[in-house]
Parts: structure tokens; sequence; C-alpha cells
């Protein structure tokens, strides 16, 4: 126990740290509502979608915390390079508890920073309808980040270096984002891209939080919270998996 | 007591064998320096004696566990300082030591004064709380020997500890390691390239080369076995003298290089 409290503490420690950092991941949600947001919101509301800011928020606070648990799970690669790595793996820790405190680390991180982007909405004209739904809307926000931070770590497990950095946020990170529905509404879609939102977990987990908040929703909360749940089971399996194979 | 049992060992990269076949034992309170070119194989069999690596074929005890069937237990029995730095630069010199600490298990009352005093043994009582990347390689150093110290491991591996270190530096560590091995009965088994170092501590040497053993034995049976003179001759008689590529699993690119070079 604690030695996960130790890496999730580490985890803290770094971001708390890095105040440039902080402040740079919040850059790119402010122009996603800004641009995409304000930029819509006229055609959106003539098409009959309503205010488009109140339908883009969630999808943007779900991309801040998907990015940055992201992000913090590949740091395992720097930690690697800076060989701080091997420390942690010649100690007598399971490697299960080293990927949960990773996890819990990461993910901890990006729910701090998916709050700040949540008041940033605020500020923006997001108006949640029912404030005793937030803590459901933190559920899913907490599910999300961690189902994001284990995905980095799984896959920095066996990367030895940034190089694949662009590829996998390119041809992963990104899709997992658009192809969401974060940003338009999962309704009479082309068949493929139907299909491709649907097999998203993080679909789910936009539209579940967009029901948190009290906006319109697409799928029964209980399939969104299984579905995240049983992603977080997968994804974690393949981690610890993941993790008995480093050599290094 | 044999409390490191090597039996033959094999690590292979693809086809190229790092490690070779080879089988040691190293006694319980041995000073036992590792020798060898670089690129001979001495990183690759402490990877594998302290559960980075697993061996292709082959067996190691470490302190009666079984290294690839118990990792877990023997990895509470070694500390190790690396060949390269593995400090957290983003963390205080306290707070290195404070992570390792708990990864080891330790509980805060035991390991607050221990932190304290190995922190004044290496010197870095009063740097306790800069960020460990301001410090110099011979401050990294020390803290990765300190860090390594403070769980009482019982065998302490150090792979090239002395890189780059000035004499001062130097003379610190190795009295503080020997002084180690008399008071606390700590197994050490170090790497190093300065044969009067090896001179100054080891009790027992082996050179290897190629991942082959070529020889085991105290000092003085080394050179008389191979008919020199030094330590430093022998080791020059029985590993030759061509010059070696830093890294036995460089890339094809540099390899090229160095070929061309070495023309």
């Amino acid at each position: 126990m604690i030695a996960i409290y130790i890496l999730w503490l580490r985890q803290l420690k770094r971001f708390i740290r890095k105040k440039a950092s902080i402040v740079g991941a919040i850059g790119q949600p402010i122009i996603f509502l800004l641009a995409i947001g304000f930029g819509l919101n006229p055609i959106f509301s003539k098409a009959g979608g309503g205010n488009y800011i109140q339908f883009l928020a969630p999808g943007i606070i779900v991309m801040t915390v998907l990015f940055t648990s992201i992000f913090t799970g590949l740091e395992i690669i720097w930690d690697k390079q800076f060989g701080f790595l091997k420390e942690t793996f010649v100690a007598p820790v399971k490697r299960i508890d080293i990927l949960i405190g990773k996890t819990l680390g990461g993910a901890t991180v990006a729910m701090i920073q998916g709050f700040l982007v949540f008041l940033i909405t605020l500020i923006a004209g997001f108006r949640p309808e029912n404030i005793w739904s937030l803590p459901l809307a933190f559920l899913f926000l907490l599910l999300v980040a961690i189902l994001s931070s284990a995905l980095g770590a799984a896959i920095a497990a066996r990367l030895e270096d940034m190089q694949g950095f662009p590829l996998i946020f390119n041809f992963m990170v990104q899709p997992l984002f658009f192809l969401s529905g974060a940003i338009f509404p999962l309704k009479n879609l082309t068949p493929i891209l139907d299909f491709i939102t649907k097999i998203n977990p993080f679909s789910y987990a936009v539209d579940g939080l967009r029901y948190s908040f009290g906006g319109l929703s697409v799928f029964p909360i209980g399939v969104s919270l299984s579905v995240l749940v049983v992603s977080i089971v997968i994804i974690f399996g393949v981690g610890v998996y993941q993790f008995s194979k480093v050599q290094m | 007591m044999e409390i490191i049992e090597i039996k033959n060992i094999t690590k292979k990269f693809k086809d190229f064998a790092a490690v070779d076949n080879i089988s040691l034992t190293v006694k319980k309170g041995d000073v036992f320096a590792f020798l060898g070119p670089n690129g001979a194989g001495k990183t690759t069999t402490i990877k594998m004696l302290t559960t980075l690596l697993k061996p292709t074929k082959g067996e190691i005890f470490l302190d009666s566990h079984n290294v690839a069937e118990n990792p877990h237990e023997t990895r509470k029995s070694f500390g190790i300082v690396f060949q390269d730095p593995s400090l957290d630069n983003e963390l205080t010199a306290y707070e290195n030591m404070q992570f390792h600490a708990a990864l080891y298990g330790l509980k805060k009352d035991v390991y607050q004064n221990r932190i304290i005093d190995l922190l004044k043994l290496v010197e870095l009582y009063d740097r306790r709380d800069s960020f460990v990347k301001f410090f110099s390689g011979g401050m990294k150093r020390r803290l990765e020997i300190a860090r390594g110290l403070l769980h009482h491991p019982k065998v302490l591996f150090l792979d090239e500890p002395t890189i780059g270190l000035d004499p001062q530096t130097r003379n610190l560590i190795w009295n503080y390691i020997n002084n180690l091995n008399k008071a606390e009965d700590v197994t050490i088994f170090f790497t190093t390239h300065h044969m009067e170092e090896v001179e100054r501590i080891a009790k027992t040497v082996a050179i290897i080369d190629h991942g082959k053993i070529l020889i085991v034995g105290t000092i003085d049976e080394v050179i008389r076995k191979a008919g020199a003179k030094t330590l430093e001759d022998a080791f020059i008689k029985l590993t030759g003298e061509e010059i070696r590529d830093e890294k036995a699993n460089i890339g094809l690119s540099q390899m090229k290089i160095n070929q061309k070079l070495n023309r």
C-alpha cells in the first residue's frame, strides 16, 4: 500500500512543480471552446441542436482528462530513458502495484486539470442543469481518467523512446477523442462512423457525462458505466501483462 | 557460504550471446570485482542478477532465492548502484531517498533517521532539499550509493560506481564501501575499469570477456596465473590489446561508423 501511495505522491509532486505545463494543458481546451464552440454555435442552433457550448462542454472536459491521463501514463517512457524506471523495477514491489500507483497518480493529475477546465467552461457560459448530478459527473470523469491513464501506461511499458509518440497521438489519442461524439451528436451518422463511435469506450464517457450534466444522451446510463468499467478491467489486464514482460 | 550462485547462464540478444554459459559463486562477505573490457557482458550479468533481465538459459541463486522464479523475494536482498543515473531529477535528494524507502516498505520512524545518517555520510545532508537536477555528477553518484544502502541489503551491486568522479569522491566512496563490508558484512559485487580500485579493496577477482569467464581468484592468483607483474598487465594479457566498442548491443549504423574508424 505504501508503495502505491509513494508512486501516486511522486506523480502529484511532479505535476504541481511544473506550473508551465498546467497552464499549457488548459490552452488546448480553451481554443476548442473558443474556435469550435463559439464558431459552430450559430449553425448548430439553427440546425435545431440547441446551444452548442452546452453540448460541447462535457466533450471538452473529457478531452482534457483523456489527454492529460494518457500523457502522464506515457511519462513512463521518460522514466525509462532517465533510468528511474530501473530503480522502481528492482524494488520488491509487485508489478501490479506499480501500475496501480502510476494509474492513480495520472488519474489524480488529470482530474485536477479536468476540474480547471470545467471551471473555464462555466465562464464560457456552460450551465449544468442540476447541481445534484455533479457526483455522477465526477464518477464518469474518474473512470475516464483511470481508463486513459492505464492505457498510457500499458502502451509506454513496451516503448523504448518518444519516437513512437506522434504515431500514438495522431492514430490513437486523437481518434479516441474526435470519434467519441465529443464534438458532434451521435445521431444520423453514416454506418461506418456509427460503428466506430459505438466501439469507442470514450463515446460512452462523453455521453454519460452529458447525461450527468442534464444534457441529451444516446446511451442508457447503466450501459455507459458498464462499458467504462469493463474497458478499465481489460486495459488494466493488458497493462499488468505488459509490465510483467518489461526487460531492461 | 555462497550468497550468489550463477549456474551456466546464457543471455542471447537474437543470435548474439552477450553472456555465454558462465558459472560463478560469490561467498558471503566477499568483495568481488567483476572485470572486463567494454561490452564483455558485465552489465548484462548484473542485470540478470538483479531481476531486470531474464537469462536465456541457466539459473541464478541470490541469498538462496531463485532469481528467475522468485524475483520478488530476491529484490529484498540486494541494493544496486546502476552504471547510468537512475534518480528522479524533479525530486529533492531527500525525496529520492524517501521514495526508495517507501518502495522497500520501511516505516517512517525507521527511514527518517537512516536517511539523515546516510546523507551525512555521503556529505549531502546540507543539500537534502535541493532538486537533484541541480546536482553535479559526483553528487548524484553519492546520492545513489546512499540510496542503495538505505534498506540494509545483503548484497550491494555497484556497476562502475566511480565513473567520472574526482579522486576525492572516489576515495570517500571506496572507504565507505570497505567499512560497510567489514562492519556490516555486506557482500560487495562491483565492476570498474580502475585496477588500483580493485587492488585496494577486492578480495576476489573475476575477468569476463566475450561473455565468458576467463579467470577467477584472488588478486595474487590472477596475476600469477596470467604470468604478469601487475593486475593491469594480467588484465591486458588475458583480454588482449584490441580496443572494444562502447556497447555490445549498439545499433547497426554506429557499428558501421566504428568499422570505418577502425580501418
